[in-house]
């Protein structure tokens, strides 16, 4: 960018919301995955008028332009791999209404997915959606890249809960999309292509997401298994019974070893897959239903199964599977977090050729996961400073990517294609169905100013690059 | 950028490891006073730690890009806590602040001579004590009225003077318990302890630890105050002053060996820290050191800790019809002390305890803040104190002598000074067990 283009786009925020600063330009040069990308400078809106205004600027200049949330994006998504602006949407969170009469909520980009849950919950409605980093995460972040969370399989994804937005377009028109009516097939869907369109095809500036009423009582159970196949089983019974749990996480055994080792707490360390299973609802039915998945789960032949018969209980199973975390970190400081997604059939197999790649490029890949949506999060533990593992981590995650597709999954269940996994995307979508998201995105974006270097591969990127 | 190499290497050194160990998450950015009243990522935990790594690597300069971020912190290390991947954010703040003292005293800058002042002054323990009893005098002979009139603090010092309308009454120096002798319990012997006096306590604080002391006797504790003790240290730790910290260390682990008790008892939850972190200070020691540090932090105990396990306490009358509390940021991130003090004041005849919302972000103290960075200092006390109006409690309760003066200026700024008061755990114990 010019100085006089810097000066002018100063002219429009005070200085406590503008930013060019080394230090500034550093700290919104990153997000949860890899890359250093500097910007060459940070806008902090608070009004749709002032994102209209900087985007028709970007244009006019031909100025690429970011959005950004709380940058917990695990593709990339919100890094300026082209420098230019980056419009830090984070401070946009001044609305967060509930309308507990239509159940929906109206709220700012800006504001933290935790904070509409509590609200929601306050007044005994829900929003289902929870990206474990919903602690942090803006609500625009979600929607744009249409990250979910453990409840998929019951509840929908984030796509399901939204019904009306306000949206800056790429070339800086204000639209509103969808409305505050749960039906509603006025035009095209453009709530639906703008949710999880990666920032490319617009700003979010506000939604209208539908909320439903809150479930009463939960019960949660931990089980082990021999093997992924047991556990599997297990699950598909489950479902099969006409038990629809709101979760079913589950871990593999060098992610149950890696757990044990931080902390030990009597976890099996020789099980090969480990499985907690919550359901909702009233006290009666969550009651019944936790009696079937308890045994279902020996049945399948379980090494163990452990109910939990009150909260302090709950917490303790779900501790398990929240320290994989911190427990991953010992093994390396560099995580690499994958979403390859496949048909919940596929599961054991999937896990099977999880365990071959971890082999074949002797890494340590431990993976835990949504078992219910087949959501599986297949993390590599490296260090990001040894390039000659690196170069193993890069085959690995191709060969996760192949798999996941060649078993009738996805590239991505729910953190994006962003930078990392763009130069796969022919390979699920086929060079027509990649052509016709680019003549999508041309359309809406003729100057390619909005998030350019996403989604798509730029010429000769064939694979991906850590290194 | 080749003058600053050295630094550059020395930061490498010291915290590149440790930095790498942040997964980006942003788990801490909520937890984080200066993200949430700054809202730019250069003052979240994230954004510094990156930075961090930024000039270990030699990208950014380390006095002109690291420096102000870096010094905007508060230490409260309330992002530790929400760390998932325990990242030592104490130490990576640490090494910058030694790296850029280092590289500002070599450049001879004149701009940080108010913190390298304030530095010497708070870690001198006799200055200190002298300060205290000029304070005293000064309260005591009416000039402190005089200088109130004529505004002279508030021309010197806005911030300073902001403090010195919030300062307790220091009592006359010959209340000081006696040092080096053993003040035993009154009635049967349960426990022996040692008693830290902190130096800003010691010094402006007096009649909190004589309380302290009395409490304890009271609840049948046999106390012994070492003689030679000295300040804890945290001041120079959290200012870049390694080296001093780590004499100081030692001196008291030499002071508080000298008469063998079964705990170390303090009144203040940011030294309490520091005491309990002697084994990481002392890394680089030898293995005899690290052993006596180990040894010494394992005796450690806030004194709420000490006095729960006594409970009840003896209250002779009523207290106030709400309490509420603001915890020291380091009792909780650090000592991780959260519910003896809570325990103790729901144990209080006639009081409901009600818990302020987000109680447990850090009321921009943090050790010197408030003087050094008033402003943002006062944006951060301002949104604690709406939450704080919301508990409509008559008593403010606080477990360190820097939350309990930021907290009265709370509550002087927020006009409630008619309505609350805020006092140190310890004196409103003590008020309601009639210890004067």
């Amino acid at each position: 960018m010019e100085n006089w283009q810097i000066e002018q786009l100063h002219t429009l925020f005070p200085s406590e919301r503008f930013f060019t600063s080394t230090a500034d330009l550093y700290s919104y040069s990153f997000d949860a995955s890899f890359g250093e990308y500097i910007p060459e400078v940070i806008c902090q809106p608070l009004h749709v008028e002032e994102i209209s205004t900087v985007v028709k600027k970007a244009n006019e200049w031909k100025v690429p332009i970011y959005p950004r949330g709380s940058a917990t994006s695990l593709s990339g998504g919100p890094l300026p791999v082209k420098g230019g602006i980056v419009l830090d949407m984070s401070q946009m969170k001044d609305t967060l209404t509930i309308d507990q009469e239509n159940m929906i909520a109206t709220v700012s980009p800006g504001v933290l997915t935790a904070d509409i849950h509590r609200a929601a919950e306050e007044v005994g409605l829900f929003y289902p959606p929870d990206p474990s980093s919903a602690l942090i995460s803006t609500i625009g972040g979600n929607l744009l890249e249409n990250s979910s969370g453990p409840k998929g399989l019951k509840y929908g994804t984030t796509k399901e809960y939204v019904i009306g937005l306000e949206v800056v377009t790429p070339t800086g028109e204000i639209v509103k999309t969808g409305g505050k009516t749960v039906k509603n097939v006025t035009g095209f869907d453009l709530t639906r292509l703008i949710v999880g369109s990666e920032g490319l095809l617009g700003i979010v500036t506000e939604a209208t997401l539908r909320l439903i009423p809150k479930p009463q009582a939960q019960k949660t159970l931990l089980a082990t298994f021999h093997s992924p196949v047991d556990c599997g089983k297990a699950i598909t019974e489950v479902l099969r019974h006409g038990v629809l749990p709101a979760a079913m996480e589950l871990m593999d055994n060098a992610c149950i070893r890696a757990v044990e080792h931080f902390q030990p707490s009597g976890l099996p360390i020789d099980a090969g897959a480990l499985l907690i299973l919550e359901v909702d609802g009233t006290d009666v039915s969550t009651e019944n239903e936790i009696g079937h998945c308890q045994t279902i789960c020996e049945h399948a032949g379980a090494i163990s199964v452990q109910v939990a018969n009150n909260e302090e209980e709950r917490a303790a199973i779900w501790k398990a599977r929240k320290m994989v975390s911190p427990a991953v970190t010992e093994l390396g400081p560099t995580k690499i977090s994958e979403d390859a997604t496949v048909p919940r059939g596929k599961i054991p197999e999937m896990m099977e050729r999880l365990q071959e790649i971890r082999e074949r490029y002797q890494l340590n890949l431990v993976v835990f996961g949504h078992a219910g949506d087949g959501n599986l999060h297949p993390n590599i533990i490296t260090d990001k400073r040894n390039t000659e593992e690196m170069k193993r981590v890069e085959d690995a995650v191709s060969d996760i990517f192949e798999t996941a597709v060649e078993l009738g999954g996805t590239l991505s269940g729910e953190h994006g294609i962003g930078l990392l996994k763009a130069p796969y995307l022919e390979m699920e979508y086929g060079t027509a169905g990649v052509n016709l998201m680019k003549s999508i995105k041309h359309a809406w974006d003729p100057n390619h100013v909005l998030n350019p270097g996403k989604m798509f591969a730029e010429e000769g990127q064939t694979k991906v690059v850590l290194t | 950028m080749t003058n600053t190499q050295p630094h550059t290497s020395k930061l490498h050194e010291l915290a590149y490891d440790a930095t790498n160990q942040c997964i980006q998450c942003g788990y801490c950015l909520p937890s984080c006073p200066t993200y949430i009243s700054m809202g730019q990522e250069s003052a979240s935990p994230r954004g510094r730690i990156n930075l961090v790594k930024a000039a270990a690597e030699g990208k950014i300069d380390v006095t002109k890009d690291l420096a102000e971020p870096i010094d905007l912190c508060l230490g409260c290390r309330a992002c530790e806590t929400a760390c998932p991947v325990n990242v030592p954010y104490a130490h990576i703040l640490e090494s910058a602040k030694e790296v850029i003292t280092e590289n500002e005293q070599e450049a001879g800058k004149t701009a940080k001579i108010k913190r390298l002042t304030l530095q010497h002054v708070f870690t001198n323990s006799n200055l200190m004590r002298m300060g205290g009893n000029f304070i005293w005098l000064y309260q005591v002979t009416g000039v402190q009225k005089v200088a109130a009139k004529m505004g002279l603090l508030d021309k010197f010092s806005p911030a300073m003077a902001a403090l010195e309308h919030v300062m307790p009454t220091v009592e006359r120096p010959g209340k000081r318990p006696t040092r080096g002798t053993w003040l035993r319990a009154y009635g049967t012997t349960t426990a022996t302890v040692s008693f830290f006096t902190g130096c800003i306590s010691d010094a402006v604080m007096n009649k909190t630890n004589r309380r302290s002391v009395e409490l304890l006797r009271t609840v049948g504790c046999d106390v012994y105050i070492p003689k030679t003790q000295n300040c804890c240290g945290a001041l120079h730790s959290h200012q870049g002053d390694h080296k001093t910290a780590v004499t100081l260390a030692k001196e008291n682990i030499e002071a508080f060996e000298e008469v063998q008790t079964d705990y170390i008892v303090n009144n203040a939850g940011g030294c309490g820290a520091s005491l309990q972190e002697y084994e990481h200070l002392l890394t680089n020691e030898d293995s005899n050191w690290q052993k006596r540090a180990r040894l010494f932090s394992a005796r450690n105990k806030d004194i709420s800790e000490i006095l729960v396990d006594c409970s009840p306490l003896p209250f002779k009358k009523n207290g106030p019809a709400v309490v509420t509390y603001q915890p020291s940021c380091h009792l909780t991130n650090v000592q991780k002390v959260t519910e003896a003090p809570r325990q103790l004041l729901k144990q209080i005849p006639g009081t409901q305890f009600v818990e302020m919302g987000q109680s447990d972000t850090c009321c921009a103290s943090g050790g010197i803040y408030n003087l050094l960075h008033h402003e943002e200092a006062n944006k951060i006390l301002d949104h604690k104190m709406d939450f704080a109006r919301a508990t409509k409690a008559q008593v403010m309760i606080m477990s360190n002598p820097g939350c309990l003066l930021q907290m009265r200026l709370g509550i002087k700024r927020a006009g409630l000074d008619e309505e609350m008061e805020g006092m140190h755990l310890v004196d409103l114990l003590a008020e309601l067990c009639d210890i004067p």
